[in-house]
C-alpha cells in the first residue's frame, strides 16, 4: 500500500442539532452534539436504538443538509458529498450487476488513467484479501465478503474520514469479530479517521480510542469515555471488563425500564 | 445433446400432454366422430404444413408479418425506452402527460387499426404503426415503474461518491432497472406479434394473418389451422430467443437462476 498522501484534517461537530418533520410534527433527533475527532482517531459511537445516531453519520457524510449548528473538516464547512468521506452502511449495498473488480472501480472518480484505476483496485481488493474475487459477482459472496467489498469501495479514494454505519451488526458473531480486527489492520494501514456507529457495546470498546455514549431521542453527547487501553486488547482483560461495566452503566441509567444485568 | 436429454427428463410431461390430445383427436377423425369438413385430422394438417413449407408459402407470409413486428416493436419499444425515461425522471413531464397518457393507453390496439387504415391504407405503414402503439405501452409502463423502483440505497451510494447525474442514470439506474424492463420488453413483443396478426386478419394482402382470411375465403380449413398453429409456434420461438438474451444479459440476476 503506498504512504497515506492525504492530509487528514480534524473533524469538528459544534452545537448540531436536527430536527425531522414527520406529518406536520417536528421530531428532534440530535441536540446539541460537540465532538472534535482528532485527524487519524477512531471513535465509536453506541447509543439506544432511535437516538440518532445514524442519522449524525448521514450529516457528517452529506447526504442530509438540513442541520443546524455546524460540521467541519478542517477549515471547511461540509455541505454535501465529498470523496474525502468515505461511508459503508450495514448492508453492503454492492451493486448486483457490477463484478466485485467493477464495484470496488464504480468508487474512484474519474481523475485517474486506466492503469492507474486497476491498481488502485487490485491495491484494495488486496487490502480486504479479496484478490481472488475479483471477477465474481456479489451473490457468489457471503455476507462478511461483501461487507469486506462495501469497505474497499469507501476506501478507493482515500477518504480522510470513514463512516461506519453498523458495518458488522448483519454478520454473525464470528465474523463479526473477523471483521472487527479486519477493520483495525486497514485502520492502521490507511491512517483515516473513522467513526463507527455500532449497537454492540464490546465492540464499541474493542476498537475504539474513545466511546461517545448518546442518549435517547433527542440524542446528545451523553458522556465521551476515552480508552486508554493498549492494542491488541483482550476482551476479557479486568480493564476491559471494567470499562464494559462503566459503560454498561452508562448506557442504562437512561433506559426507562431499566433492569438487572449481569455480565 | 446431453443438454436435449436433460431437457425431456424434466419436462418429458410437456410433450406428453399434446402428443395424447393429437392421438384421440387423429383417432376421432379415423372413426368418422368429426367430420374432416369440420377438423381434419392432425395428419392431414400436417400433409398441409409440409406443402406449404416446401412451397415456401408459410415461410414468406410468416417472414412478412415478423419483419413487421420487428419493425413495429423497435420503433414502440425505443420510443417507449425514451418517453419512459423522462417520465421517471422529470416530474413536471409526468404531470404534463399523465391524464392525456391515462385516457389513451386503455385503448385497446385493435381499435387504432380502423382509424390507421383510413390513414394509411392497408399498407405496411398502417400495420407497424399497431404493433408500434401496442409494444410502446407496455415498455414505457415497464421503463417508468423499474427506474421509480431503483433501490434508494443504490443512489445514495453513488452520491456519496460523488457521481454526476449521467453516471447515475447509465451506470446504476439503468442497470437496476433493466429486470424491469426486460419484462416489458417482452410483454411488449408478445403484443407486437398479436397486434400484428389482428391487423393482417382486418386487412392486408400478405402475412400470416391474410393467408388464414385467404384460405377461410377458399373454405381450406387445413390451411387455417396450419396458420393459426404456426402464430402460436412462431411466439413460442420469439419467447424462447427473449429468454435467452434476457440470461445473458441479466447474469447478475439472482432470480433468473432458479
Amino acid at each position: 500500500m503506498s504512504a497515506a498522501k492525504t492530509i487528514v484534517q480534524t473533524l469538528t461537530i459544534t452545537n448540531l442539532s436536527k430536527t425531522f418533520r414527520i406529518d406536520n410534527n417536528s421530531v428532534k433527533v440530535l441536540e446539541d452534539i460537540n465532538l472534535t475527532v482528532e485527524p487519524g482517531e477512531f471513535i465509536s459511537i453506541i447509543g439506544p436504538s432511535g437516538c440518532g445516531k445514524s442519522t449524525l453519520l448521514r450529516l457528517v457524510v452529506g447526504l442530509d443538509q438540513e442541520f443546524t449548528g455546524e460540521i467541519r473538516l478542517g477549515d471547511n464547512h461540509i455541505k454535501g458529498p465529498s470523496v474525502n468521506r468515505g461511508m459503508v452502511f450495514q448492508e453492503a449495498r454492492l451493486y448486483p450487476w457490477l463484478t466485485i473488480e467493477k464495484n470496488v472501480d464504480f468508487g474512484l472518480g474519474n481523475q485517474h488513467s486506466v492503469e492507474e484505476k486497476k491498481r488502485i483496485v487490485a491495491e484494495h481488493l488486496e487490502l480486504v484479501g479479496l484478490s481472488s474475487f475479483a471477477n465474481a459477482y456479489p451473490h457468489q459472496l457471503s455476507g462478511g465478503m461483501q461487507q469486506r467489498v462495501s469497505i474497499a469501495r469507501a476506501l478507493v479514494n482515500r477518504p480522510e474520514v470513514l463512516l461506519l454505519d453498523e458495518p458488522f451488526g448483519a454478520l454473525d458473531a464470528i465474523t463479526r469479530i473477523n471483521m472487527q480486527q479486519e477493520i483495525l489492520r486497514i485502520w492502521e494501514t490507511e491512517k483515516t479517521t473513522i467513526l463507527l456507529v455500532t449497537h454492540d457495546i464490546d465492540e464499541a470498546i474493542f476498537l475504539g480510542d474513545r466511546v461517545v455514549v448518546m442518549s435517547k431521542r433527542p440524542g446528545s453527547t451523553k458522556t465521551i469515555i476515552p480508552v486508554n487501553l493498549p492494542r491488541p486488547r483482550d476482551r476479557n482483560s479486568y480493564d476491559f471488563v471494567t470499562l464494559r461495566k462503566e459503560i454498561y452503566t452508562q448506557f442504562f441509567a437512561d433506559v426507562e425500564t431499566p433492569f438487572a444485568y449481569s455480565i | 445433446m446431453k443438454k436435449i436429454s436433460e431437457w425431456l427428463k424434466k419436462n418429458i410431461l410437456a410433450l406428453v400432454t399434446p402428443i395424447i390430445l393429437l392421438v384421440i383427436w387423429e383417432s376421432a377423425s379415423r372413426l368418422g366422430w368429426v367430420r374432416a369438413t369440420f377438423l381434419p385430422p392432425p395428419s392431414a394438417i400436417f400433409a398441409t404444413l409440409v406443402e406449404l413449407m416446401e412451397s415456401g408459402e408459410i415461410f414468406i407470409n410468416l417472414g412478412i408479418s415478423i419483419l413487421r413486428v420487428a419493425e413495429g416493436f423497435i420503433i414502440g419499444a425505443t420510443l417507449g425506452v425514451l418517453v419512459g425515461l423522462q417520465m421517471a425522471l422529470m416530474k413536471k413531464f409526468r404531470i404534463a402527460v399523465s391524464l392525456m397518457f391515462g385516457i389513451l393507453r386503455p385503448i385497446p390496439v385493435f381499435a387504432w387499426i380502423p382509424l390507421l387504415i383510413l390513414w394509411m391504407g392497408i399498407d405496411e405503414g398502417s400495420k407497424i404503426t399497431v404493433i408500434a402503439i401496442g409494444s410502446f405501452w407496455t415498455v414505457l409502463i415497464s421503463v417508468v415503474q423499474g427506474i421509480k423502483n431503483v433501490d434508494k440505497k443504490y443512489l445514495e451510494v453513488a452520491t456519496i461518491l460523488e457521481k454526476d447525474r449521467k453516471t447515475l442514470l447509465l451506470q446504476v439506474m439503468l442497470p437496476a432497472a433493466l429486470p424491469a424492463i426486460f419484462t416489458g420488453l417482452r410483454v411488449g413483443i408478445d403484443v407486437a406479434w398479436r397486434s400484428v396478426v389482428a391487423a393482417e386478419l382486418i386487412a392486408a394482402s400478405s402475412g400470416i394473418g391474410y393467408m388464414i382470411m385467404y384460405a377461410r375465403e377458399l373454405s381450406q380449413i387445413d390451411v387455417v389451422l396450419v396458420g393459426v398453429l404456426s402464430i402460436g409456434l412462431t411466439g413460442i420461438i420469439i419467447e424462447q430467443l427473449l429468454s435467452l438474451l434476457e440470461k445473458r444479459l441479466l447474469r447478475w440476476n439472482v432470480n433468473l437462476h432458479e
